[in-house]
């Protein structure tokens, strides 16, 4: 069970960084509420069950330093209650409807979400609805929760090495925006937070004017519409949302970080800046992606981790579904006896080959194809596809799923190798390392001789 | 990729068994192929795409007891090279039409997935009759395999979870295969011949014990006529069943302490539990749903995490398979609240089986269990592995139909008996991985 719980994040982490399902005819309904609150509606009637989510525009890229973290703990707080629904019924109401519901806090968004059978939307429509605006803020579970967060932190971060290493990097990658610090918050940060800082965060992000309300699944939009004016309808628009305003100015020369500590293997994380979906260089740098990294046919794991067999896990991420600039990453864990001096010079190699020659037309066909499958199996799971329409009205426009398969389509190899030449180079990169050192204790105890 | 943390998941995602239970309807067809294959097919056309899902009766409980990781690697070097396909030709096909392919070994079952575009079907069949019928287990291939294998069992051990779980799995089941290390896995691998790949596979792989789920955009008729052009060679073979270790008794309190420069005490705590086939399995289900397996709803969460702070996940399940399973209750806390959490969690057990659980928190766990089932199924993958299951473990396709009777018939008493019988309070296993110094164990 264990491992399932772990298996199923594992899916999740892959389903929102994964950008290569796109969809052409999305089928969705848009509304805009008198109040600012957009609503986005897509009807799927293969099974009897329906995704409801609420996507706030608010995330750690919306804190300050000292007091970071403070999104994903006021995530936590709206968990517990409101003057109509006491403390430790959101959940437990949800459950008993046989629905399961949960949260998730990025750097861009926060987002909550209920899945149910498809005849019990109206306890969704009367939950989401109070806590947008009724969240009652009580000192005691205020720390006590705070306290739950260190624990998730500790367990996240504290004690996985490679976490803390790539913690470091993007650290490190971003001197002026806030994408440097970690969406869980330092962990001095979440010492410093106040009941206030909450309150202050809750009444400044949550209200409808920056929200998103995102259903998919078996309903009728006719009829959800009106329902869901009638319960969001009167909350009261709140203020203009200040903006971050904060950008990173081009890097000018490779930036390097190295985090020392207990560990088995060395690791490397090495960040590029790169554009975001709004910038019409997104698609060839998909494109990239999948040619370095998408399959046991792929540049990265062939080289890497078959012929060579240095790594014990190779790969990129475009992180692309963002306000603001972000990274992309390549990665490589070493086998053992290798050193990370060997990993990021096998890196590196791939992108220069990506710079000097156009891939093979096999290479693109194949990466367009991955592309235009996963969107196409993207639609098996109702969940996904609100989580890719909130992700994206949340950052961007909605609309740009509907024509992201056909921006892939015209990608060509020129393309893939003049972006690969614009952003891959050294001196837009930052390297981080993770350099394993010897945990004395786990020398001396020697496996089977505990007691 | 399990580095981006840029999301921070906040509540527990339930993982529940496969359960079922809201449409009269059968959740599928079940046919018994020529070579003695099951199939269990469900058509869903609104999608073109196909999900294929295959469990084949050889994983670890199906090895010899002395070759632990045989049948993993076994399962993991199908795919890795073909009479008619390298491994980087079987790769680059399936890539190339954007689809997937996998196998992988587990304690019952070895498994094997598919998931392709319904207008590659075909392509898709061959690959995996290919990888399931033609494997050449080249001794090249086996070296690379041993060494990703013994890399990864090393980086496993920067997890303190990780380590926590085997500990625990180990001291509960002693030599029986579903309490096989790490580190005994890597001995073997170390010594591995490829003569015992070859005979693991030739005396376990057949078809009369596989079981091929396929979800998705084919009809009956399309569907068994492509089986049976791709894995028309594969013959009946009968064999007698292998010889199953017998599971340990409850054993006497068992605490082993592993220590670590962490800042976490990552703690596993129960003992051995149930076959699925027990038929206090659901009064069992419940049971558990109230005390640890039912997230925000559960007892450990309320007392440990919601009330004091302690935790961000608590949670308790049973593990039940083909042979019996563990029950485990899963906690990381501060070093220095290691003490309180065992505590806790002890007496939350205990109060499992000296009081009856109150009348909403069953009526509660009744209409979560029996409510949620549409989510059990509203993915092709689900609905496949919960086909898989339901052959499995002789359910029966109108398992949808019967499980809300199943749940709803449980009372109290049923499960105060079943805590009663399968808690041990007092004979639990307990591993804590921790900074000891700072843990400073009462246990």
């Amino acid at each position: 069970m264990n491992v399932m719980k772990r298996s199923l994040i594992g899916i999740w982490l892959l389903l929102l960084f994964s950008t290569s399902a796109f969809a052409q005819t999305m089928n969705v309904t848009e509304k805009m509420l008198s109040n600012g609150l957009k609503v986005l509606m897509k009807e799927d009637h293969r099974s009897p069950v329906v995704t409801f989510q609420v996507w706030y525009k608010v995330g750690s890229r919306n804190e300050k330093l000292g007091k970071t973290g403070m999104s994903h703990v006021l995530e936590h707080m709206m968990f517990k209650g409101t003057k109509k629904y006491g403390p430790k019924t959101f959940s437990q109401t949800v459950m008993r409807n046989g629905g399961n519901d949960n949260a998730f806090t990025g750097r861009d968004y926060t987002a909550y979400f209920e899945n149910f059978a498809a005849d019990r939307i109206d306890i969704s429509l009367e939950l989401e609805s109070d806590r947008m605006h009724n969240l009652m803020l009580d000192q005691s579970a205020f720390q006590s929760e705070r306290d739950v967060v260190k624990e998730e932190r500790r367990m996240r971060t504290e004690d996985d090495p490679t976490s803390a290493m790539v913690e470091q990097m993007m650290a490190t990658a971003f001197l002026a925006h806030p994408y440097q610090w970690p969406v869980i918050g330092w962990m001095a940060d979440l010492g410093n937070l106040t009941l206030d800082d909450l309150s202050r965060h809750y009444r400044t992000y949550y209200a409808p004017n920056n929200a998103t309300i995102v259903v998919v699944g078996d309903f009728d939009t006719k009829a959800l519409l009106p329902k869901i004016e009638n319960y969001f309808g009167s909350i009261p628009r709140g203020p203009a949302v200040p903006a971050v305003g904060a950008a990173e100015p081009e890097q000018q020369g490779e930036r390097r970080v190295t985090v020392k500590r207990p560990a088995e293997l060395p690791a490397v994380f090495t960040g590029y800046h790169a554009p975001d979906i709004k910038h019409g260089d997104t698609y060839a740098l998909e494109v990239l992606q999948s040619i370095l990294a998408s399959g046991k046919s792929s540049r990265l794991y062939s080289s890497l981790v078959y012929d060579q067999q240095i790594a014990v896990y190779a790969g990129g991420d475009y992180d692309n579904i963002t306000n603001d600039p972000n990274l992309f990453y390549l990665y490589a864990a070493a086998m053992p006896g290798r050193t990370a001096g060997e990993l990021e010079k096998a890196l590196y190699a791939e992108i220069d080959k990506l710079k000097a020659e156009p891939a093979t037309d096999q290479e693109l066909r194949k990466a367009k194809n991955q592309i235009e499958s996963n969107f196409i199996m993207g639609q098996d799971s109702i969940f996904y596809q609100a989580m890719l329409l909130g992700q994206f009205e949340t950052v961007a426009d909605w609309k740009l799923l509907e024509k992201y398969v056909d921006n892939i389509r015209t990608v060509t190899k020129e393309d893939v190798m003049r972006v690969a030449k614009k952003y891959f180079s050294e001196d837009n990169r930052t390297v981080g390392v993770l350099v394993p050192v010897q945990d004395p204790r786990q020398a001396a105890q020697k496996p089977g001789t505990a007691h | 990729m399990k580095y981006l943390k840029f999301i921070v998941i906040n509540l527990l995602i339930l993982a529940l068994l496969p359960a079922a239970a809201f449409s009269a309807a059968p959740l599928g067809k079940r046919i018994v192929l020529q070579n003695g294959m099951i199939l269990l097919l469900a058509e869903r056309h609104d999608i073109p795409m196909v999900t294929v899902n295959m469990a084949i009766k050889a994983g670890s409980t199906a090895a010899p007891h002395d070759k632990p990781g045989l049948a993993e690697i076994t399962a993991s070097l199908l795919t890795q090279g073909t009479t008619r396909r390298t491994a980087q030709q079987i790769s680059s096909e399936i890539d190339f039409i954007g689809g997937s392919i996998s196998t992988s070994g587990g304690s019952d079952f070895a498994s094997a997935s598919l998931r392709v575009l319904k207008k590659d079907i075909r392509s898709g069949l061959d690959l995996l009759s290919d990888v399931l019928l033609h494997p050449v287990f080249d001794q090249k291939e086996i070296d690379r395999k041993v060494k990703a294998m013994l890399a990864e069992i090393q980086r496993q051990k920067e997890e303190p979870g990780t380590v926590a779980s085997e500990a625990f799995e180990k001291a509960v089941y002693g030599n029986h295969p579903y309490g096989w290390t790490n580190d005994e896995i890597a001995g073997y691998l170390q010594k591995i011949t490829r003569q015992e790949v070859v005979d693991f596979y030739g005396s376990r792989y057949r078809p009369n014990d596989t079981i091929i789920s396929v979800v998705g955009d084919v009809t009956e008729k399309e569907i068994v006529a492509l089986l049976g052009r791709y894995f028309k060679e594969w013959q009946r073979k009968e064999l007698p069943p292998p010889a199953v270790a017998p599971v340990p008794e409850v054993g006497r309190i068992t605490v082993k302490k592993i220590d670590r420069n962490i800042t976490q005490a990552n703690i596993n705590l129960g003992n051995i539990g149930i076959r699925r086939e027990n038929p206090d399995y659901y009064a069992v289900l419940i049971m558990n749903y109230i005390l640890g397996g039912g997230g925000f709803s559960s007892r450990l969460m309320d007392n440990i995490r919601d009330n004091k702070g302690l935790a961000y996940d608590a949670h308790s399940s049973f593990a039940a398979n083909k042979e019996t399973g563990i029950f485990e209750i899963g906690i990381q806390t501060k070093n220095e609240s290691a003490n309180e959490v065992i505590a806790e969690s002890l007496k939350e057990m205990k109060r499992m089986q000296d009081e009856f659980v109150s009348e909403k928190e069953l009526a509660d766990a009744k209409a979560y269990l029996t409510g949620s089932f549409p989510l059990r199924m509203d993915t092709s993958a689900k609905i496949a592995s919960m086909l898989t299951s339901i052959e499995i473990y002789n359910l029966g396709l109108d398992y949808p139909r019967k499980y809300p009777a199943l749940i709803n018939s449980i009372t109290r008493e049923d499960i105060q008996r079943v805590a009663r019988k399968y808690l041990h309070p007092d004979s639990a296993v307990i591993v804590v991985v921790a900074d000891q110094e700072k843990a400073k164990l009462k246990y």
